[in-house]
């Protein structure tokens, strides 16, 4: 633990300070507030309506419902999975832990799509089952709440997995041996020494898990079928017209959440312990035979579970479009998806679209996020606490919510109330990804920044370097494994991102998501994988160079790290 | 040791046996325990001591039930006729205590759950072993800190909540690993008596695993050396440092130059540069004519100022103050350098000194 000794902000640190809060005010805190006013525009009108309306009822039921169930299913998949990687060899685990992590790299609405195409009523897998057992009708059909946790289990799981299968880095294996060594039995060592010191993971995992399905728009939006849930319920009142009612249901909707965040962040701080040993992973072999056995073959099994999807959406960009009626799979392939989309100007322009949308909100949220991650880890400027909470509320605040206070706010020209005209413009979209992606670039840049040692800069100046000399040399070096980390997190999430754009595109900015949905909508699934395979690949990009930037780092810089 | 009394040794409740034991990990060519057998007497303090990765550790995780041996065998006397074979019982089963480097303590749970935690695996009430656990606090000197967060505590008592853990299930075997290392050196001393008197108190068969040598000697009856997975020697403090089996052991324990030497009968002469000097040969063991080499520990050599009697010739290059007496480091016409035991009287760095050979037998090894 460094003891942080922060010298007295000088007064170019305390005005960037003062901007920066500024800024957060006007573009986090502003837009919700309007919400909040809006809720009340027409007196308590709205809010009565929002209580006496089963439809909004439902939906808030249908939201918590949600949310604990996939808090729910994620630990269950995730948990026993993570142990089994960490703590068991077998065959096939590598295969296996190489591809875990393979839902969280599919764009929100692609996973939904792949579902679609695999467990959805005329979906592969559903006719494959439904021909096995002869039946008339599909076995299942995918809609309601059920099959919104469902698909949730498959893209969340992976939080739940990453959180647990960290923690279990990090744990100190001789506090089992110790427990073992004192007779504990199995039962009684996970129920009284593991799970116990793996609650901070747990927390932490089942906070996201949570925060995500509570806000979760794509699954609700395709398979919600007749079940209703707020964040949809939101963009229906907004097309009715019924914007006092929407404006209701976001405050309701963002109040839960940000209520769900500070109960888990109190479950999660209530228990933090410095684990003393040396973290050391012992993989061990399976004692019992049958085990070793069936390991293998679930193994494969689970690797194609979490395959199918990628290949699926793969295989359909190729399928022609119409073609793919009654029969098992698409019976025509083409490249033609491919080709329209690189010869029609209008099917390309939300490619374009997406990508300088997101490089332009990125690159902002580089610069932004620096300054804030430096005041306030390495100032003592006025306001830095206030700072580091703004900066962490859009995460705690539904895209939904985000999006429509954006729309509620930048709805005209009021300079004097610092209200611009930037719904309908291109502007809008950049600007909400911009706000969505603060929290995580901070997060992952702080997170660089607390682990130099602060000394540095002090020794630097004491070198006779100014602030500038000091803050190029010495402290950005130090940032830049979270930097990288934090825009590339972002870049994934601006080029894909859906729910916020559903709820703020206009035709000439329409993004690569939009564009998907409304190839959907008009049933042309080809053209729609072949833009989730675009999409895909932009990801891939997007992480490749992030990973070739910080392998060159960490080759030229040495690292930055307190003793 | 005559195979009569080992037998009876072997099944006396409470001895530990190490039969041939050898493990190898995968990648590695070298065995990281070699054949090594070792007997632990019921109620003896054992000490395994040897550089790092000379496989104590292993030895120990062997004898805890934490590793399997890929040969060999581990026994516990347990008061029948033939000793127990439990070389393939888990942990849970051997009724072992073990008190880890870093102690292990569970970070979640106070004080007194810590030490009560084994009890609760074996059922018993919560009363009770709460009531027992405080006895074991008291045991070891923690009777205010029972409710604390054992996070809150400093090092010195960490290690001793991790004794008390330990004891308080009363294990038929204790083991220890590196209980010592990560205390700092004043409190260490005062912890190497405590922790003798400790275990002598309760007296459980230990087995205790440290890199250093004094830790070794203060709390253990019998030290047994370790290297690259061989016993070198086992015996007792005073075995290991006057009668050395090897060279190895020899520079080990305690400060020690070795000089090459030739066996005269009962004497040993040593000759460094022309001036030839004996003494009285100490260990038995080392066959005639074979290569020797001699010991040379601070007390049994003697600074020599006047030239009656012959002396080797060397400069004074450093002097250190050891309580009761100073140690003066010389380096030799040859220039070898020992360590010379004085009174502190004279002899400044720099200048010419003799050195001859004290009064006192010389320990040979084999070179």
């Amino acid at each position: 633990m460094i003891l942080r000794r922060v010298r007295a902000a000088g007064w170019g640190v305390s005005a960037t300070a003062l901007g920066l809060l500024a800024l957060l005010l006007w573009s986090v805190v502003y837009p919700n507030v309007a919400v909040i006013v809006g809720s009340f525009e027409r007196g308590l009108a709205d809010w009565k309506e929002f209580a006496s309306s089963p439809a909004d009822l439902d939906a808030l039921r249908g939201t918590v419902i949600v949310a604990i169930g996939s808090v729910v299913a994620a630990l269950l998949v995730g948990v026993p999975l993570a142990f089994l990687l960490t703590r068991t060899e077998f065959r096939g685990r590598r295969v296996l832990s190489g591809v875990a992590t393979l839902p969280a790299a599919l764009p929100p609405l692609v996973g939904v799509l792949a579902f679609l195409f695999l467990y959805g009523e005329s979906g592969v897998v559903t006719r494959v089952v439904q021909r096995m057992l002869g039946m008339r009708e599909p076995p299942w059909t995918l809609s309601g709440l059920t099959a919104v946790i469902f698909v949730h289990a498959y893209t969340m799981y992976v939080y739940v997995f990453l959180f647990v299968s960290a923690g279990l880095e990090r744990y100190d294996t001789t506090l089992d041996e110790a427990a073992t060594g004192l007779g504990a039995s199995r039962a009684l060592l996970l129920r009284r020494i593991t799970l116990p010191l793996l609650t901070p993971s747990l927390a932490g995992a089942m906070l996201l898990v949570f925060m995500s399905a509570l806000g979760s728009f794509s699954a609700p939006y395709v398979f919600g079928g007749g079940a209703r849930v707020l964040s949809t319920q939101i963009l229906v009142s907004k097309l009715n017209g019924a914007l006092g009612l929407a404006y209701v249901e976001t405050t309701v909707l963002a109040v839960t959440a940000v209520l769900a965040l500070l109960l888990l962040r109190w479950l999660e701080g209530r228990r933090r312990y410095v684990m003393a040993g040396k973290g050391r992973i012992t993989r061990s072999g399976l004692r019992s035979p049958v085990a070793r056995a069936l390991l293998p073959a679930f193994a494969a099994a689970t690797v194609m579970l979490l395959v199918l999807p990628h290949a699926m959406v793969v295989l359909v960009s190729f399928a022609r479009d119409g073609a793919w009626t009654t029969q098992l799979l698409p019976p025509e392939y083409t490249l033609d998806n491919y080709r329209q989309l690189a010869m029609d100007r209008e099917l390309w322009r939300p490619i374009t679209n997406s990508v300088w949308m997101s490089v332009l909100a990125t690159a902002a949220n580089a610069v932004v996020c620096f300054a804030i991650a430096y005041v306030v880890v390495l100032s003592q400027a006025p306001g830095r606490r206030m700072l580091a909470l703004l900066a962490a509320l859009p995460w705690a605040i539904p895209a939904t919510a985000i999006a429509l206070g954006l729309a509620a706010t930048f709805d005209r020209n009021a300079p004097l109330q610092l209200r611009f005209l930037f719904v309908g413009t291109f502007w809008i979209l950049p600007l909400a990804y911009f706000i969505r992606n603060i929290p995580i670039v901070t997060s992952a840049i702080e997170g660089s920044l607390r682990q130099m040692d602060p000394t540095l800069e002090d020794a630097a100046r004491g070198l006779g370097a100014s602030r500038w000399l000091a803050l190029r040399r010495v402290v950005l070096p130090a940032a830049r494994p979270g930097l990288v980390a934090g825009t590339m997190l972002a870049g994934v999430a601006a080029v894909g991102e859906f729910v916020a754009s559903v709820v703020l595109y206009t035709h000439s900015n329409r993004p690569i998501s939009v564009e998907i949905l409304a190839q959907v909508r008009s049933l042309s699934f080809g053209t729609a994988a072949a833009y989730s395979v675009l999409l895909i690949l932009l990801v891939l990009l997007i992480t490749v160079g992030a990973r070739w930037l910080e392998g060159r780092a960490t080759q030229t810089e040495p690292t930055v790290n307190a003793a | 040791m005559t195979g009569t009394s080992d037998a009876v040794l072997h099944s006396a409740p409470g001895a530990l046996v190490l039969e041939h034991v050898t493990r190898r990990y995968p990648g590695n060519p070298d065995p990281s325990v070699d054949d090594l057998s070792l007997t632990i007497a019921p109620g003896e303090l054992l000490a395994l001591v040897g550089a790092s990765g000379s496989g104590k550790t292993t030895t120990l995780r062997i004898a805890a039930g934490y590793e399997t041996p890929d040969s060999g065998r581990v026994l516990l006397g347990d008061g029948a006729a033939a000793p127990r074979d439990i070389t393939r019982e888990s942990p849970q089963r051997r009724g072992f205590g073990m008190v880890f480097q870093h102690y292990a303590l569970f970070p979640h749970m106070r004080v007194e759950e810590n030490v009560a935690f084994g009890l609760e695996a074996r059922g018993v009430r919560k009363a009770d072993r709460l009531a027992r656990a405080r006895e074991a606090l008291d045991a070891v000197g923690l009777s205010g800190k029972a409710e604390r967060s054992v996070q809150a505590l400093s090092g010195g008592e960490q290690q001793r909540v991790a004794l008390a853990r330990a004891l308080v299930i009363q294990p038929r075997v204790l083991l220890l690993d590196e209980p010592l290392s990560n205390l700092d050196p004043t409190l260490r001393q005062s912890m190497r008596d405590e922790l003798r008197f400790t275990l002598r108190q309760s007296g459980v068969t230990a087995l205790f695993v440290t890199h250093d040598q004094e830790d070794a000697f203060a709390v253990a009856d019998r030290v047994a050396m370790l290297e690259r997975g061989k016993l070198l020697q086992v015996g007792t403090p005073e075995t290991l440092y006057h009668a050395p089996a090897t060279r190895a052991v020899a520079e080990f324990v305690g400060r020690a130059a070795l000089v090459p030497a030739e066996r005269m009968g009962e004497r040993v002469r040593i000759t460094i540069d022309g001036v030839a000097l004996d003494a009285r040969a100490r260990h038995e063991g080392v066959v005639g004519g074979s290569a020797l080499f001699a010991v040379l520990r601070p007390e049994s050599l003697v600074l020599s100022e006047t030239d009656d009697v012959p002396s080797w010739r060397g400069v004074v290059v450093g002097r250190r103050f050891a309580g009761g007496h100073v140690v003066y480091r010389v380096t030799l016409g040859n220039g070898a350098e020992v360590e010379v035991m004085g009174d502190g009287a004279g002899a400044r760095e720099g200048t010419r000194t003799g050195v001859r050979l004290a009064d006192v037998p010389v320990a040979v090894v084999p070179a």
